[in-house]
């Protein structure tokens, strides 16, 4: 290897982390699995570097490879990673994280110490049995050379860094007592313990609702200018992408396929690949109901009245009474015939309960659910007894959030569609064939696979067979439960533009439950917006996503990442803070 | 996913799991040795060279012989015979090699006649003396001059069954009533719930005593077959309950379960038909630990005495003879049957351990 190459050239002072060529492959034999396939960039001091690409592009591989914390039998197998902290530029000479040893000293120096990493479920990657404090503590007492209540005082400081509310209280609470967002920013608190020069962030963001996002997103932009930081952001969200990235990486495959400044990306990209990423996000901040002919009726198809579904006061061991959790309160919905209903809201609002107690899997508490059968009578699905729900059930279909789990393993394709035609008795032998041959093609699934096992599919084509599950028995209304946040964004919109085909040709209606707000704005006509198992506000889909009434509303939609990375949207967000809000993990 | 079709990805559920328990040696191992004892069990007529009922008592406690393929003239396919003689000191009848006398071995060589399978009469045997008055005994004599290998290998055929049978019942039970409480939970669980754990609670060879204790004794050989096999899974139900009903309440809230019910589908149709399917492979490994319990049990009835009584032949019932300080000492192949035991409780334990393993895709 020339010298020139570990040295630093001169006007190159500005790039913290050089990755030349890096190979990581698992096995070692032709069948080995290249995760990341020789790809090279740059990161510069203080700046944002992305890393952007779908499920299995190798992006997470990437940012394990710098640390050298692959699982095994994941290996380096080839390139350099040379870094140039404040030692390596004082010699001159970059220190190459490939070669050293995965246990050896010298790296565990560089992990926490000058490298730190965030990841992306904070739930599993903070002990459950020490306090925060005594972990926080722990990364200062292991690099730094102080004693335990100068460790202690710095974790105090460190958590109120991260806004974390009353932190001489909260370092003695355990992870159990935080909620998503505040385990999020205690796992920052800890990568900061050591004033690391470079953050890297594995998708931080994504377990979290977009709110919290936005608050955390901020966060690390604000503290990044603080402390001088570089930032390493692993994520497959485009939105998050142009908020905050300085510079973007596109991977796929365990390639990269291109790299540059963030605007350069956005508005001049390369490789159509990038252009198909970016597209697909710009397409979900348009509404596609209002680009089609409009199939909404006036005839009403189902009322929700005050439908509440409360979970009783439970005694612990010790008889003390927990108060009864309201997971509905009081909520009541208007459906038309050929409309799409959007019900959005963060996780806990509500609004899958909702969608279970309209199909009856859950008992709602109380309240009337109307639904209009096909033969004009009308039903009251709260009250409905069995046989009576086994009738509506043909008519109201669901559709399930996990492609994976919502088919049965042991099952054909075959089978699995044709089964509510055969339970129903509509059908059997080669004429259930031939129509579940026809339902797979309509969703755009050869007919020859009917033999296939779910697991011979993709996410998004056992979404597919999914919907044409929904559709054997003529349905006249799909709930759809987070139909589509399983699935990559590209395939998204494919999904979403199937359903709206299948509206078209076969008179639905849809009750779509999402957070995600570009895909509200694409589908629905009309969205329904909760908040603590209530509605705060109902109303016309583009009137609710562009000029939102209700507070929380605001704050929901402002929060939403745009596709504009001179937008900054997130810095400029509306908050909305709950009045006594109930629940609240630290007081 | 896509990028990794073909090959694997298209191999149905069983035959992952039959590649993944092909790794697993130990219990291929297993497996081998199971499949030749019920294979002996079945067939056992054709593998005893003789009947095991047929006494001589100048042939008590006959020694092992072993086989030889060579003598000083070449090959010859035989056994070296044995001679009676006194001890001059303490006058006990002791047996002697003796070299001038050997007892020429065939395959398929005519022996007694029987009835293969129950259908086909004939009188071949795998092995046997040329000569069929001739008397061999590989595995020794026991109190009454009868050939252990013959005895052992009926008996087999008698406690191998009992396993499967009895786990038949077992699983007939177990099944329905784990089902029932993991599928409906609340208060039919907790009742199944509170019975296993009170059957559990209870000893059990004393249980087994008091019911084996109330068969009638003068019921034929098959009545006392079946009596006993109820008694021993009236026990053995509870373990299996308690799976079933765990993967039956882990299963009860699955997405695909919920599609099912609302796909129409009849309680009795998602819990045979949706959920079933998936437990079948669970099912089938907790089946295969449950046989050794089987075999042990009734071993152990038989060897108190309390299981089946002879004439009929188990391992149990075999292992009786051995009871005594005196059969220790100077018949120690009594202990043969105890061998085939420990034999296929261990080989059916290992082949369980490697179905378990190869049912749950999550164990590696």
């Amino acid at each position: 290897m020339a010298d020139n190459v570990n040295t630093n050239p001169r006007g190159a002072h500005d790039v913290i982390l050089d990755v030349r060529n890096l190979k990581t492959h698992f096995g070692d034999d032709d069948k080995a699995v290249r995760a990341v396939d020789d790809i090279s960039f740059k990161l510069q001091r203080g700046k944002t570097l992305c890393i952007v690409g779908e499920s299995g592009s190798g992006k997470s591989v990437t940012a394990r490879s710098i640390l050298q914390i692959v699982d095994y039998p994941g290996k380096i197998y080839g390139g350099e990673i040379l870094y140039w902290g404040d030692e390596q530029m004082k010699s001159g000479k970059a220190l190459d994280l490939a070669q050293l040893h995965p246990r050896s000293k010298q790296i565990r120096n560089i992990r926490g110490h000058e490298i730190a990493m965030i990841f992306q479920e904070p739930m599993t990657s903070l002990s459950p049995i020490h306090t925060i404090g005594s972990q926080i503590s722990e990364a200062i007492l292991l690099h730094q050379n102080v004693d335990k209540e100068e460790a202690r005082a710095r974790s105090i400081e460190l958590l109120r860094r991260v806004e974390i509310p009353n932190p001489a209280v909260a370092i003695d609470k355990y992870t159990f007592e935080y909620s998503g967002g505040m385990r999020q920013r205690a796992m920052i608190a800890m990568a900061l313990a050591c004033n690391p020069k470079i953050l890297i962030a594995d998708e931080p963001t994504t377990a979290l609702d977009v709110t919290t996002q936005a608050e955390i997103l901020a966060l690390i932009k604000e503290l990044q200018l603080a402390y001088g930081m570089s930032v390493l952001f692993i994520t497959h969200d485009m939105g998050v992408v142009a908020e905050i990235a300085d510079e973007i990486g596109v991977m796929k495959n365990g390639k990269m396929l291109e790299f540059g400044p963030s605007e350069q990306i956005f508005y001049t990209a390369q490789h159509d690949y990038t252009k198909e990423l970016i597209d697909s996000v710009r397409k979900l901040e348009t509404s596609a109901r209002k680009m089609r002919k409009s199939t909404i009726t006036d005839k009403k198809l189902l009322e929700v009245r005050n439908v509440s579904k409360i979970y009783p006061s439970r005694k612990s061991f010790l008889g003390k009474a927990s108060d009864p959790f309201k997971a509905l309160d009081n909520v009541s919905l208007d459906l038309y015939e050929g409309e799409n209903l959007g019900i959005v809201g963060e996780s806990g609002s509500g609004k899958t309960t909702m969608g279970n107690c309209l199909i009856r899997v859950l008992e709602p508490t109380s309240g009337e659910i109307l639904f209009k059968k096909s033969n004009g009578n009308i039903s009251d699905l709260a009250k409905a007894g069995k046989s009576e729900l086994r009738q509506v059930h043909r008519e109201i279909r669901m559709v399930f959030q996990d492609p994976f789990a919502s088919l049965n393993p042991r099952m054909t394709i075959g089978q699995i569609v044709g089964e509510p035609l055969l339970v129903s008795g509509l059908a059997s032998g080669k004429e259930l064939r031939d129509r579940v041959g026809k339902l797979l093609e309509t969703v755009g699934i050869p007919s020859a696979a009917m033999e296939r096992y779910p697991h011979a599919f993709s996410g998004g084509q056992r979404q597919r067979i999914g919907i044409a599950r929904s559709l054997a028995l003529n349905p006249r209304l799909i709930i759809a439960d987070e139909a589509t946040s399983a699935l990559d964004v590209t395939l998204r919109s494919q999904v979403l533009d199937l359903m709206l085909d299948l509206q078209e040709k076969l008179g639905l209606s849809y009750i779509l439950i999402s957070h995600d707000i570009g895909v509200i704005r694409y589908f629905c006509d009309r969205v329904a917006v909760m908040y603590k198992g209530q509605i705060v506000e109902t109303g016309e889909a583009g009137l609710i996503c562009s000029t939102p009434e209700h507070p929380y509303t605001k704050a929901l939609i402002s929060a939403v990442p745009g596709t504009h990375p001179r937008d900054k949207r997130i810095v400029n967000r509306h908050r909305y803070v709950a009045e006594a809000a109930p629940g609240k993990a630290v007081a | 996913m896509a990028n990794l079709r073909g090959g694997i990805e298209y191999a149905s559920q069983w035959t992952l799991m039959w590649h993944r328990f092909r790794k697993h040696k130990l219990a291929v191992a297993g497996m081998v040795v199971v499949a030749l004892f019920y294979l002996i069990a079945l067939f056992a007529e054709f593998f005893a060279p003789f009947d095991p009922e047929e006494a001589n008592s100048r042939l008590t406690y006959h020694p092992p012989q072993s086989i030889h393929f060579f003598d000083k003239d070449g090959f010859r396919f035989h056994v070296t015979g044995y001679r009676l003689e006194r001890d001059p000191h303490t006058l006990k009848p002791i047996f002697v090699e003796d070299d001038g006398r050997k007892t020429d071995l065939a395959l398929f060589a005519r022996g007694h006649k029987y009835k293969l399978l129950g259908l086909i009469e004939t009188d071949v045997h795998l092995l046997g003396p040329k000569d069929p008055n001739e008397r061999f005994f590989i595995f020794g004599a026991d109190r009454m001059g009868r050939d252990v290998l013959s005895r052992t290998i009926y008996g087999g055929r008698f406690t191998m069954s009992l396993g499967l049978v009895g786990v038949c019942i077992s699983v007939l039970l177990g099944i329905t009533l784990g089902g029932l409480s993991g599928y409906y939970g609340g208060k039919i669980d907790w009742v199944v719930m509170r019975v296993v754990e009170y059957i559990i609670s209870l000893p059990t060879i004393p249980i087994w005593l008091a019911l084996a204790a109330a068969l009638p004794k003068n019921w034929p050989p098959h009545l006392q077959y079946l009596g006993i096999t109820v008694v021993i899974s009236l026990i053995g139900w509870t373990e299996l309950a308690r799976v079933v009903r765990g993967r039956f309440l882990a299963m009860r809230g699955e997405v695909f379960v919920i599609a099912a019910k609302l796909d129409g589908c009849s309680e009795r149709r998602v819990i045979f038909r949706h959920m079933l399917p998936s437990l079948a492979s669970h099912i089938i490994a907790a089946v295969t630990l449950a046989v050794p319990f089987m075999i042990l049990s009734e071993t152990s009835l038989s060897f108190l005495g309390l299981g089946l009584q002879p004439p009929s032949i188990s391992w149990g019932v075999l292992l009786k003879e051995a009871q005594n300080i005196r059969s220790i000492a100077s018949a120690p192949w009594l202990f043969i049957p105890g061998a085939c035991v420990v034999l296929a409780v261990l080989s059916l334990n290992f082949m369980g351990d490697g179905l378990r393993d190869a049912a749950d895709p999550y164990s590696h």
